[in-house]
């Protein structure tokens, strides 16, 4: 036992020094590098601990996993990898899971202990629901099934009534001594696939870097509860690890969008029937004169020596990163300076904008977060919003009772001026009306932002 | 006994160390660092090597699946985060200019 310690302290102490590393995207790179090292040092670890046995095997299983991993990590997209990372949640989950399942047919019959019983339920279970959670998350990011958040009446019910069975059976095949597990555990899987399910379904599109986040945190504890069956070290302080990673990474994103994450789970939305009526009479305050229009845009921009850009989720829809680059190429070439602001919640997971924008090459020095940003947007010249509608909506701090009432949000319409390259002046996910759109600093070009940034592109240029 | 105690040492202890250090990771690389999670997270491999090499007939198969799953998840994770990571640049040379804030 001393010695898988000290070699289960020495891997997750290397761990833990990669996610260090990880704090700047200088050292990020020997980071991941530091952490696949460890990783292959656990691999060669439990082969010595197991004696080499079986090592034929077990290396052709490994190579095709390997295999399989490589292809999908090289042929991925960067706007995929919100579904990318869904999958490998479920993956990790579903391994997690198998395993135990294995240790427990394997253990079936021998005297094992209560603690066994007690966590190889609990890992099951968990792995069970992230795997069925992760597959929704993933139809849905892909567009293939649930675009649209379900609802049916009993929801609630079902699943919180799902969650308690799954909770009674553990206690029941733990009690058991798994005596009935061929039993139980199966249904417990059951009860736990349903759960995951029922639980992802109900999540809308702006929503899921939360659930993506809490996937994350589930496939770790499941992993980690694994390590407490099956008796393995490493397993348990690796997924310790990714436990905590995703519970900060979804505490990030409820605060980014002022939302509690059972507000989140249960689909609960304050004052849905109300938002619209409220919108409206914001509207009805401010009337519009003497606005601004798209005859005025190119002396707007060629003057424009400040511009902060706000990129949304629909400039990644509508592939304008490259157009918004060429404009920022622009831009500096004409003499300006350019920044980005960046909201967590853009995109969807957490720090999706970033990856998607340092693709076409933009410097991560041009990004800037939501708190060192939005003083700046009051000394800028124009806040150049492309695909962005929720997270920059004033209606946000100024009316209640919508979703996104308290949200935190980019202060684009302090700029002097505001151009808004959206594909129309419907609503953003949150069904809440736009009010900057009817202000009178702010130009509205509406279409594809893949033609109209290029159109702004031509506008700078020719002078 | 004394083998749950220290498991749930590690537990605590590596949550606490890990919160510490996934806290200070800014939202520039949280998307890396999530897929690197990932690929962590397929640390279960080491689980199933032990589990595949002792369970009897019936149970290998369920524990080869989880080494399959378990590699995608180490191979794909640290590839695709190491693909991401490449991508960040800083601006190349010419910092010096105008580095003094708006205000």
């Amino acid at each position: 036992m001393a010695v898988s310690l000290v070699a289960a302290v020495l891997i997750v102490g290397l761990f833990i020094v990669g996610i260090r590393l990880m704090q700047s995207p200088t050292s990020a790179l020997w980071g991941n590098r530091l952490g696949s090292t460890a990783m292959l040092l656990a691999l060669i670890w439990a082969f010595v601990s197991t004696g080499w046995a079986d090592i034929g095997f077990v290396l052709v299983y490994i190579g095709i996993g390997t295999a399989i991993g490589l292809l999908l990590a090289q042929s991925v997209k960067m706007i995929h990898m919100p579904q990318t990372v869904a999958l490998l949640n479920g993956l990790g989950g579903a391994a997690s899971a198998l395993v135990v399942w294995a240790a427990v047919i394997g253990y079936a019959g021998e005297d094992a202990a209560l603690i066994f019983w007690g966590t190889s339920g609990l890992a099951v279970g968990v792995g069970a629901l992230t795997f069925s959670g992760s597959v929704v998350a993933v139809l849905k990011l892909q567009g293939v099934a649930f675009r649209k958040p379900v609802q049916f009446p009993g929801y609630g019910h079902i699943f919180r009534a799902t969650l308690a069975a799954a909770a009674v059976i553990t206690v029941l095949n733990a009690a058991m001594l798994g005596s009935m597990y061929g039993v139980l555990v199966p249904l417990l899987v059951l009860l736990c696939l349903l759960g995951g399910f029922l639980m992802t379904l109900r999540i809308g599109g702006a929503d899921m870097p939360i659930v993506i986040s809490l996937l994350n945190s589930f496939s770790g504890i499941a992993a980690a509860v694994a390590g407490l069956a099956v008796e393995n070290f490493v397993l348990v302080g690796a997924g310790s690890l990714v436990g905590v990673a995703g519970l900060v990474l979804t505490r990030i994103m409820c605060q980014a969008m002022n939302r509690s994450l059972l507000a989140v789970l249960t689909g609960f939305t304050p004052g849905a029937h109300t938002q619209e009526q409220k919108a409206e009479q914001e509207i009805a305050t401010e009337p519009k004169s003497a606005a601004l229009s798209e005859a005025d845009l190119p002396g707007i921009l060629r003057e424009a020596k400040r511009v902060i850009i706000v990129p949304g989720y629909g400039m990644a829809v509508s592939h304008a990163q490259d157009a918004v680059r060429q404009l920022t190429n622009a831009f500096e070439k004409n003499g300006a300076e350019v920044k980005f602001a960046m909201h967590p919640v853009a995109g969807r997971m957490p720090g999706h904008m970033y990856v998607l924008l340092a693709e076409v090459g933009i410097d991560y020095d041009k990004l800037m977060d939501l708190k060192p940003i939005n003083p700046q947007f009051a000394h800028a010249d124009v806040a150049l919003i492309v695909g962005a509608c929720d997270v920059v909506n004033p209606a946000a701090n100024a009316a209640e009772d919508t979703p996104i009432s308290g949200m935190p949000i980019l202060n684009a319409g302090e700029a002097k001026n505001v151009v808004v390259c959206n594909l129309d002046e419907k609503p953003g996910y949150s069904g809440v009306d736009n009010t900057l759109y009817d202000q009178d600093h702010v130009i509205t070009v509406w279409g594809d932002a893949s033609e109209t940034v290029p159109r702004l592109t031509e506008m700078l240029a020719s002078t | 006994m004394p083998n749950i105690l220290a498991m749930l040492i590690i537990l605590v202890v590596a949550a606490l160390l890990g919160y510490r250090a996934i806290s200070a990771v800014p939202s520039l690389l949280h998307t890396p660092l999530m897929s690197g999670m990932n690929a962590l997270s397929g640390i279960t491999v080491v689980g199933a090597v032990a589990v595949f090499v002792t369970a009897p007939e019936g149970a290998s198969g369920w524990a080869a699946a989880a080494l399959v799953l378990a590699m995608i998840n180490v191979a794909g994770g640290f590839w695709v985060t190491e693909r991401m990571l490449r991508m960040f640049k800083a601006k190349s040379s010419d910092i010096t200019e105008e580095e003094v804030p708006w205000q």
